[in-house]
Formats: C-alpha cells, sequence, structure tokens
C-alpha cells in the first residue's frame, strides 16, 4: 500500500524533483518559495546530489544552462522578483533548446510588491517572460498531489520536447500542506542527449552549446525550426479539467489555487439552481482552447489574482463568441468564494 | 484541564508544519473556557503564511490576547519579535502560550528569554507530526529535539503527539506510528502528555490513553472553504 506523508507544497516539488532524478538544484532564496530550497539543502548531500545556494538569480539559473547543457536534470525556483531575474538566463535556455525546470511560486508585484500570493505572473509565464520569440511549458498545479504529478511531469515534458518547463504556483500553493502520496507521480522518462555537452572522450565531435547566430538567415531559420516544436505542442499538451459544463450558462474558468476557490463557488450556485460551471486549465502554455470550442455558455468568467491576464487567452480561445467577463483580487488578496458568486449572479442579470 | 497549571508559560515547538498553531489555539480557547486570564504569543519569525495572527478574529472573539508583531501577515516579510513581547513577563495573565515558528531556525530567538521562562517556570511542549517527511522515527525527532533545545537553551518537558494527514486524517492515523513516538518518550524521559486531534481523529483512542485525548478544531480556514 502507497503512503501518504503531510507536505507543504515547497517540499512536495522538491520531493518530486529528487524522485524524478533531478540532481542538481541552484537556488536562491525569497518568500514564499524558500523551504523548497530548504528542502533541496537538506536532501540533497544525503543523495549524493547537488544543492548550491548561488549569490544571486542570475547566477542560480546560468547554473541550471550550464547543468542542463551537460544534459542532467536541473531545476530552480523562485517568487516573482526573482523570477524576472531569471528572465534572462531562461531566454538563452530556451534559445539552446534545453531541458530543465523552473519553479515561480508567484507573489504581488509589480517591483518588489509583496510576500502573499498572487497570479499576475501569468503574462510573462505564459509569453516566455524573457526576450526573443520563446515559449516555456507552463504547468498550473491546484494542490499538493498535483504540485507532485506536475513537477514529475515538467521533467518528462522538458527533456521530451527540449522546452524548459515551469511550475506556476502561488505563494499559497507552496505553503499550505495536504497529504501527498508520490507513488502516484510520474515515472521519469529519460531522453536520449546525443547533443550534451558531456565530455566526448575523444569519441566523438564536440557539442557545443550556442545561442548566437551570426546571419540573420540562420538565425530565423531555427526560429522556425523552433516554431514547428511549438505547434507540436500547441496540438498534444492541452490540459485543463472541467466540471458541470454541459448545462451551463456561465462557466468560470480559473486555475491554481484559485480554482479552488470556484469550485467552491460553483457548489453554491448549483445549489441556488444557478447553472455554472467550471473550466481548469492546467497547462497555460500551450492554453487548452480546444475546450472551448466544444462547450456553449452564454458568457465566461475569468477569476484570478491579477488585473486580468488569463481573461485575454479565455477570449481568444473562445473567438469572443460570447461575452467574456473578469473578475480578479489583486496585491496578495485572495478571491472569496461569495465574491465569484455574486460576480456571476451580475452577470446573469446582464445576460438575461 | 491542565493537571500543571502552576507554571505560567506554555511553549510550543516542533518541526515547521508539525501542527503547533492549531494545537496552541486549541489549548489557549480551552483554557480560556475554563476560565484562565490567557494571553497567546505569535512567536513565529519564520514563515509569513498559516500563523496565529490568521486567528486573530477567533481570539479575539474568544477574549484571549494576541501578542504578535506589526508586520505578521503583512506584504513585509520581518523576522522580527513582538516589539510588546516583554510585557508577558509582567503580567497578571494565568497563562502565556508561545506559538513558536517551526525547527531550530524558529526556536533561536526564545533564548534570550531563557531566565523569565526559568524563573516564572514553563513547560516546553514538543509537538510532533510522524507523518511529515523529515519527521517519521524517534531519531528524527530526537535530532529535532536537540537542535531545537540548543537553540532555545530550554528543555521539552512532554510530547503532543499531533500526528494527522490533514483533511484526510482518519481514526488510525493518530496512533499509526505509535511505537515511535513511545520510543521518543523513553529516549527524552518526558511523558506523552496529549494525543492531539479532531473528533474524527480520536474515535479509535483506547481506554488507557483516554486521559491524554486532547480535541482540536480547525481554526485556520483555507481560502476557498466558507
Amino acid at each position: 500500500m502507497s503512503e501518504k506523508v503531510l507536505m507543504k507544497g515547497n517540499e512536495a516539488i522538491g520531493e518530486a524533483a529528487i524522485r524524478s532524478g533531478c540532481r542538481h538544484f541552484f537556488g536562491y532564496p525569497i518568500t514564499p518559495q524558500t523551504e523548497l530550497s530548504a528542502y533541496m539543502a537538506k536532501k540533497m548531500p544525503k543523495i549524493g546530489g547537488v544543492f548550491l545556494q548561488a549569490e544571486s538569480e542570475v547566477a542560480a539559473i546560468n547554473m541550471v544552462y550550464g547543468a542542463a547543457s551537460a544534459g542532467v536534470r536541473a531545476m530552480t525556483s523562485s517568487s516573482s522578483p526573482g523570477i524576472s531575474l531569471k528572465s534572462e538566463g531562461l531566454s538563452y535556455i530556451a534559445a539552446a533548446d534545453l531541458p530543465c525546470v523552473v519553479v515561480n511560486m508567484v507573489r504581488g508585484g509589480p517591483g518588489l510588491g509583496g510576500i502573499q500570493p498572487a497570479q499576475s505572473d501569468y503574462f510573462q509565464a505564459t509569453r516566455g517572460g524573457g526576450h526573443g520569440d520563446y515559449h516555456l511549458i507552463v504547468l498550473a498545479p491546484n494542490s499538493v498531489q498535483e504540485l507532485a504529478y506536475l513537477t514529475a511531469e515538467a521533467f518528462n515534458l522538458s527533456e521530451e520536447y527540449r522546452i524548459p518547463a515551469m511550475i506556476l504556483g502561488d505563494g499559497t500553493i507552496g505553503q499550505m500542506m495536504e497529504p501527498v502520496d508520490f507513488d502516484l507521480i510520474p515515472e521519469p522518462v529519460y531522453a536520449q542527449k546525443p547533443w550534451a555537452t558531456n565530455g566526448t572522450e575523444g569519441k566523438r565531435e564536440k557539442n557545443v552549446t550556442e545561442t548566437l547566430f551570426l546571419e540573420p538567415s540562420e538565425l530565423e531559420e531555427r526560429v522556425f525550426e523552433r516554431e514547428k516544436k511549438y505547434d507540436v505542442v500547441r496540438e498534444n499538451l492541452q490540459r485543463y479539467k472541467s466540471h458541470d459544463t454541459d448545462d451551463a450558462d456561465i462557466i468560470i474558468v480559473s486555475y491554481g489555487l484559485t480554482s479552488r476557490v470556484v469550485e467552491t463557488a460553483v457548489k453554491i450556485l448549483r445549489s441556488e439552481g444557478i447553472k455554472a460551471g467550471a473550466i481548469r486549465p492546467i497547462t497555460l502554455w500551450p492554453f487548452p482552447e480546444k475546450v472551448f470550442k466544444e462547450v456553449h455558455p452564454k458568457a465566461f468568467l475569468s477569476v484570478e489574482m491579477s488585473m486580468g491576464q488569463m481573461v485575454e487567452d479565455v477570449k481568444l480561445a473562445c473567438d469572443c463568441s460570447v461575452p467574456v467577463h473578469f473578475f480578479g483580487r489583486t496585491g496578495g488578496v485572495i478571491p472569496t468564494p461569495d465574491e465569484v458568486v455574486n460576480k456571476v449572479k451580475e452577470i446573469l442579470k446582464e445576460v438575461e | 484541564m491542565s493537571n500543571k497549571s502552576e507554571n505560567k508559560f506554555h511553549i510550543f515547538s516542533g518541526h515547521f508544519g508539525s501542527g503547533k498553531t492549531e494545537v496552541a489555539l486549541n489549548f489557549a480557547i480551552k483554557l480560556k473556557k475554563a476560565g484562565k486570564k490567557v494571553t497567546i504569543v505569535d512567536f513565529d519569525i519564520v514563515n509569513p503564511y498559516f500563523r496565529t495572527n490568521d486567528a486573530s478574529k477567533i481570539l479575539e472573539d474568544n477574549g484571549i490576547k494576541l501578542v504578535v508583531n506589526n508586520y505578521a501577515s503583512t506584504n513585509l516579510d520581518m523576522p522580527t519579535v513582538p516589539l510588546n513581547i516583554m510585557s508577558v513577563f509582567d503580567s497578571d495573565d494565568d497563562v502565556v502560550i508561545f506559538d513558536v515558528g517551526g525547527d531550530d531556525d524558529g526556536a533561536l530567538a526564545l533564548g534570550q528569554y531563557r531566565q523569565y521562562f526559568e524563573k516564572q517556570g514553563y513547560y516546553m511542549h514538543f509537538v510532533v507530526n510522524t507523518k511529515r517527511p523529515l519527521t517519521e522515527t524517534a531519531e528524527d525527532f530526537i535530532e529535532m529535539k536537540e537542535r531545537i533545545e540548543a537553540a532555545s537553551r530550554l528543555k521539552f518537558t512532554d510530547i503532543y503527539n499531533n500526528t494527522n494527514l490533514g483533511n484526510i486524517t482518519d481514526e488510525n492515523t493518530l496512533l499509526s506510528n505509535y511505537d515511535e513516538i513511545k520510543k521518543l518518550s523513553k529516549l527524552m524521559g518526558i511523558p506523552i502528555s496529549k494525543n492531539c486531534g479532531i473528533k474524527k481523529a480520536l474515535l479509535n483512542i483506547p481506554e488507557n490513553l483516554k486521559d491524554t485525548i486532547f480535541e482540536m478544531n480547525i481554526n485556520i480556514p483555507k481560502p476557498w472553504e466558507i
């Protein structure tokens, strides 16, 4: 029988990463993700892995760049301001088509912002974050169990497609404690890495990790090639969960922690006879747009801990075929189920 | 309710995530209901989330004084002790409860008050949850105990078994690894004074442990709960 333990979200990521074969973690502390670094600092030396606290976020992401280039499973984590610092390095890693996993436990912004939970880094995560034409695979868990599951998935997917993957959580997902069973997470699936800069032993031509191309046409060709890969990912990797959508007059779209609030709101609305349903994107990039063509509500409502970021993807996904509304709290404030219920009632009054 | 009410100070310490805050809150509310004058100190200098201060409304409703640093639950990550902390060593409270941050990191700041605790008498309760990773065996707990006692320069006086699995805790969870806790008790030479849990966690408590039952309510709700 599998054994459940009680863990903080941040710890569960650490344990899932270790079980997924990650032996190289480069950290830099920032609230509210520090427990992940702390867990790795305790565990890695015991299993022959590397935990290194870098001198800065910029250094940490470039250590990941180096480790990923050498073909090992590497990881770093931070929270919003730290992710901004890592963005340059992430762009390089994406440009070099290297796999790695980056965790962002989002806190209030912009600027130094705050330490309470937020979802205001959606644009940054789903549009790449740094400079240039690139994407990250972005996974958004809504429980500690799913955090563990998606961490394992992130390593596998990142290696399969050679695209850096990001776990996009928020402070509360990282800090809250829930039971987790590590027997339920995917096994590591290791890809062949003929490109790895891990020593030729004098037996082959050397590999070079490069992101600089002197001829514009050569760079364009690389970007075109990568875009073809992104198209495959867009087609194959859309993940979501939905409930109560079949007869729904209104469908509430939310991800991560907010989806737990929405789940409660939908229960309240249904108990009052209001036909509300919910879609929860699990992959934020690629956005699960297909499901939006299969449902037929009178309106959508995007609920976020931001000023309205995912709502733009909802509008694109449904081609604005019905009104798309928005409700959000930000700055570290979590929307309450009651607030969502009231917003739905307001919208339905307008629609009818 | 406590048969050891002679000491004024009750310090709850242990591994982070062992449930110290909920145990301390329940302890405060029980004593208040028993007619005691109670103050609780949010002494968490480590964790800005899910802390005593999040239950400030419940404490206020129950007439329990909360001593907490001004920045708790704000957007400032300020690991300081409350400014008015010294007032609890010169108060007319019957009971003062310290909810200490996790691990030795959280206990470090306690040490500076050792002389006051020792002069006025204290209990330091070791809150343990064997369902937490890194603290599953008696040996794990001994390592944690030594680190906390070295950091705080105080000694544990008894054990509060708070073994739980959050929302899937059932009647078998609490005592599922009780042998390790008994072993810990023997190694430390201190008693297991309480077995803690919500009502459904306590259904299978055997007759010989009935006196140790510490029934709890959950005071800090999740954001999606109403």
